[in-house]
């Protein structure tokens, strides 16, 4: 599935990037070394870590896009760094949980 | 045509005070192995090692210096501190050990990875350290 066909269809709040992009997968976590080690490439990354080095390894492990959960926002200077390096960023009131299980049924639709 | 001579050299200060925008070494690392056409698979593997071993230096050893060197088979990286050096490598090389200050892991570091994912994504990687003197790492990813 698209980027934006999953966001219409989960209600995501759109930060910054593109989002005409196919994801494959879902990945949670917010020890930014673990994401390092287990996220794959296109991967949609949960978290609710919002400083700059959340772009950096968004940038390094090429997911797909940064899935904020609970409504965290972004610092300035990482929604700066993330329309620099043109990383895809969503948000969501709902918890890792939640969007995990959202993601899940939205796949089966 | 690329000769075995043919390497590509780049050298980088890594700042020692600034852990919020840390990994701006191996984030320009990535746009130029793009520009010089490597795989995905490299970059990925190059970048995320370099970034492990940049962050390391900035959050434990208050920074340092991080040179690359490309060459058509092999990509070198070279990571080299004054910082406190490590006591212990072998503890140090599993996964979940750190040393990270809690105002460091409220940044999503701490979590003990950095070390093995260096390991885990590079063809062979080699500490040289000592107590008080600094630490230098070396790794190579075969393209
Ligand atoms: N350049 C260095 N100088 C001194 N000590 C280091 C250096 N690099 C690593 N260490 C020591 O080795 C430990 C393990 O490093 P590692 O990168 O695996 O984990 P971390 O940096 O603590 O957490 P993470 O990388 O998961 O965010 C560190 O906590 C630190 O004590
Ligand atoms: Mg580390």
């Amino acid at each position: 599935m698209r980027l934006d066909q999953l966001a219409e269809k989960l209600d995501l709040k759109h930060i910054c990037g593109s989002t005409d992009r196919e994801y494959d997968g879902v990945y949670a976590g917010d020890l930014l070394s673990w994401v390092m080690s287990n996220a794959s490439a296109d991967n949609i990354w949960i978290t609710i870590m919002s400083n700059l080095n959340v772009i950096a390894v968004a940038s390094l492990t090429e997911v797909a896009c940064v899935l904020l959960a609970e409504d965290v926002t972004l610092s300035d200077e990482a929604l700066k760094a993330a329309e620099e390096k043109n990383i895809t960023v969503f948000s969501s009131g709902k918890t890792a949980y939640e969007l995990c299980v959202a993601i899940a049924k939205a796949e089966e639709e | 045509m690329i000769s075995v001579d043919d390497t590509v050299k780049f050298h980088f200060d890594v700042d020692g005070e600034n852990f919020s925008s840390a990994g701006e070494a191996s984030i320009i690392m990535k746009k130029s192995l793009r520009q010089l056409g490597f795989p995905q698979n490299v970059i990925r593997r190059v970048t995320i090692a370099m970034y492990e071993g940049e962050i390391n230096m900035v959050i434990h050893a208050n920074g340092g210096q991080a040179d690359v060197e490309i060459s058509p088979d092999e990509i070198k990286i070279v990571l080299e501190d004054s910082g406190p050096g490590i006591a212990d490598v072998d503890l140090a090389m599993q996964e979940g050990y750190s040393t990270a200050k809690d105002n460091i892991r409220a940044l999503g570091f701490g979590a003990g990875m950095g070390l093995p994912n260096m390991k885990k994504y590079t063809d062979s990687m080699e500490i040289e350290t000592e107590i008080g003197v600094g630490t230098k790492i070396t790794m190579t990813v075969k393209t």
